[in-house]
């Protein structure tokens, strides 16, 4: 009753009379972390065509040169392939080369590659064999190469996915005590994915060793960036998960090798994860499947032919007496001789044993599939008995 | 449940009554123990111990980097783990409740089902997913749903329920051991059931994909799983009064499934009935069932019937004693197998 009166009084109160009681404020409010280390640059980070040039080892601008042109001919090929029937559906990755070989050249040994269905080129660059890497894409096994061989994990079909994969290696590895590094790869579009949103949280929670790269390639399919997000940047992500982001031009290979080798620096000495958008440009349609001139046109397609990786690199090194015909030629002859050799090793059939599809689904088969796999070596031999 | 098949020995001076959480718990802890690899992460289930203190104390006994308290996000719990099980450890995922479980199913279905598959058995997924599921504890929405059949129809995963004490602390362990993903459906309502089974008494690993006999009988088989156990064990002793003599037989595993046991069963008794709490309509009991006719056709003196949840979603708590299949709708089921052709 008491305090039913003392209520109703305090209503009573008139208006603007002083309150006996004052709340305590709550403890002063501070940022967790600073937040303007994280920000990423105010436009996307260039190498070529400034004197920071200078700086790199000219051996890796060569190589950084033989790769892309490679990796270009590895595109051209693989659409090629398509047209003939021997691969059911190729994503090129022309015009992005850059991107796919400094992913491949920034990792170690130790570490891994989590590519999506795209980034077959930086597999490839990573030292998987060009046929193995296309089993998914021609359509006889879903990953052709063991993953643990070269340290590239399978490429990811459903978008972004495969990032919490490489957060929770990455973590795993640090937990075992080894300095292993996960570089995780993922488009414009992907980023919109729940995934990736958790990916980067878990990561930055755990201080894990993971560099999450971006190819900004300007669609996801037909949709364009504008309307994938609202924020100033995708690099600009990573200040709301507490990690650093970088904003990088993904056509100038020397700057994407140099922002992916230091966030993979940072990250092997316990700096935890990096966010690292490479602004580039998908030349060709999104698959060999899609009609890009529904949604784009020819004219936006144009200025970044001009702004191709290939051509920029290769200038600043012909200007800077890094390479000449010679160099160039013997590149080409490079590209070339991969070419044919998966040309070759494509146009012969794959020979596949029907009874693999009950190989690997569980350790040991279940009874049902032992019932299943009779079932079907029954049909297999009395087909061959037919003939 | 102290009535059960598996040979245990008779330890009861020194017995102590453990409830199954605690059975669930001790299967962590001394797999943990055991091996190194074995990690156990999940929301709140560290310095907590889980919303049902089924990881109560592991945290700290292991520490932090083994018993791991995540970000609120099961796909990315999952999808963690699925790294960590890349790098060679074994993750023990602790799902909060079944319906907290969809946001992972990506991960689940898309990766962990078929990595193993996809890869050519070069990159086994040793995860264990480990699911409080079912309804009868009076839970709010999304904290009561039976989610099995979601995971049965997905190729790739083994699919584990124990009604036991025993079992949970014998399947738990087999799980973890196992090389391939687990999906281990906890049955919260039997959280607090008790056993004499001894924490300290050596304990049995049980097998995944051998179901059990629970009470031998001649006249129909139950075949039920999880929660429904104790159900179908109370409504065959019910049933005595009528004149049925009824065998239970209590699955532990719906994938791989133990046509053996189960035809075994029916085939001696000549009528069956399926009993579970998930909706009836695509529902586990529509496979079993299936499995059974094809199998034991001509032992069959009735259809396989079933007993099951509503084709509802699950009911507010005042209302989900009349969804849950209780023992007279067992007992009604087993008068329907005094079936005539025609009737
Ligand atoms: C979860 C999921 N949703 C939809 C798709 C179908 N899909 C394949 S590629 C693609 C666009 C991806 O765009 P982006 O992430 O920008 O990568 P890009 O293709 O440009 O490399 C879509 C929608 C998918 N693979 N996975």
């Amino acid at each position: 009753m008491d305090s039913l009166q003392q209520r109703s009084s305090t209503v009573q109160e008139p208006p603007g009379a002083a309150r006996a009681y004052r709340p305590t404020p709550p403890p002063a409010w501070q940022p967790r972390t600073d937040p303007a280390p994280l920000l990423p640059e105010s436009e996307p980070l260039r190498v070529l065509g400034t004197d920071a040039v200078a700086d790199a080892d000219p051996e890796l601008l060569r190589r950084l040169y033989r790769e892309l042109v490679r990796g270009r001919r590895y595109n051209a090929q693989a659409t090629a392939l398509t047209k003939q029937g021997r691969l059911a559906v190729y994503p090129s990755t022309t015009g992005q080369e850059a991107c796919e070989v400094a992913a491949a050249l920034a990792l170690e040994e130790r570490d891994w590659l989590f590519p999506s269905y795209r980034d077959t080129l930086a597999a490839v660059a990573r030292g998987v064999d060009p046929v193995q890497a296309l089993t998914l894409l021609r359509g006889d096994w879903h990953t052709g190469y063991d993953p643990h061989e070269h340290r590239v994990a399978p490429l990811s079909t459903p978008l972004a996915t495969q990032l919490p994969h490489a957060v929770g290696l990455a973590h795993a590895a640090r937990l075992k005590g080894d300095d292993v590094v996960a570089l995780a790869m993922v488009g414009d579009g992907g980023t919109s994915e729940g995934d990736f949103h958790e990916a980067l949280n878990f990561a930055a929670v755990w201080q894990a060793p993971v560099v999450f790269l971006v190819q900004n390639n300007g669609f996801a399919i037909s949709v364009p960036l504008a309307k994938q997000t609202a924020a100033p940047s995708l690099a600009h992500k990573a200040v709301g998960y507490g990690m650093p982001g970088r904003l990088v031009d993904g056509n100038d290979a020397v700057a994407v090798h140099q922002v992916l080798t230091e966030a993979v620096a940072r990250a092997r000495r316990g700096g935890g994860p990096t966010l690292v958008e490479a602004v580039t440009y998908r030349i060709d349609a999104h698959t060999n499947a899609d009609d890009a001139t529904r949604y784009r046109g020819e004219s936006e397609v144009e200025i970044w032919r001009a702004h191709d990786p290939i051509l920029i690199l290769e200038r600043e090194l012909t200007e800077r007496g890094l390479l000449d015909e010679d160099g160039r030629r013997t590149a080409a002859e490079e590209a070339e001789t991969m070419a044919a050799r998966l040309r070759e090793r494509m146009n012969a059939d794959p020979v596949l044993d029907p009874m693999d599809l009950f190989a690997h689904v569980y350790a040991e088969k279940t009874a049902q599939l032992r019932e299943q796999a009779a079932q079907l070596r029954a049909e297999l031999d009395a087909e061959s008995e037919a003939g | 449940m102290t009535t059960h098949a598996t040979a245990r020995p008779a330890t009861k001076a020194a017995a102590k009554p453990a409830t199954m959480a605690q059975a669930l718990q001790r299967a962590m802890r001394d797999a943990m123990a055991e091996d190194p690899t074995v990690h156990v992460m999940g929301e709140d289930v560290g310095t907590l111990g889980g919303v049902f203190r089924v990881t109560d104390g592991l945290a700290k006994e292991f520490g932090e980097d083994r018993c791991t308290d995540t970000p609120l996000a099961e796909a990315g719990i999952l999808g963690t783990a699925v790294g960590m099980a890349m790098y060679g450890l074994r993750p023990v995922v602790e799902m909060q409740f079944d319906a907290f479980a969809y946001p992972a199913f990506e991960q689940l279905i898309s990766h962990v089902s078929r990595m193993r598959n996809r890869t050519r058995g070069t990159m086994p997924m040793p995860i264990t997913v480990r699911v409080p599921y079912g309804g009868g504890i009076g839970g709010v929405e999304h904290h009561s749903d039976s989610s099995e059949a979601y995971y049965m129809a997905t190729p790739g995963l083994h699919v584990v329920t124990p009604a036991t004490v025993e079992d949970a602390y014998g399947l738990l362990r087999a799980a973890i051991a196992s090389d391939d993903p687990v999906v281990f459906l906890e049955p919260k309502r039997l959280y607090w059931s008790k056993s004499d089974w001894s924490p300290e008494a050596p304990a049995a690993v049980e097998p995944i994909g051998k179901a059990v006999v629970r009470r031998r009988g001649t006249s129909a088989t139950l075949i039920t799983y999880g929660p429904s156990l104790p159900v179908c064990m109370e409504a065959a002793e019910a049933a005595q009064a009528e004149g049925w003599d009824l065998e239970v037989v209590d699955l532990r595993s719906l994938v791989p499934f133990d046509d053996e046991t189960v035809c075994a069963s029916v085939k001696r008794t000549g009528r069956a009935v399926v009993v579970h709490e998930s909706a009836g309509f695509g529902g586990p009991g529509g496979e079993i069932a299936a499995r059974v006719t094809e199998r034991c056709f001509h032992h069959l003196e009735a259809p396989v019937l079933r007993v099951a949840g509503f084709d509802i979603p699950y009911p507010p708590p005042m209302l989900e004693r009349h969804h849950l299949p209780g023992v007279d709708r067992v007992l009604d089921a087993v008068a329907r197998l005094q079936w005539e052709a025609g009737s």
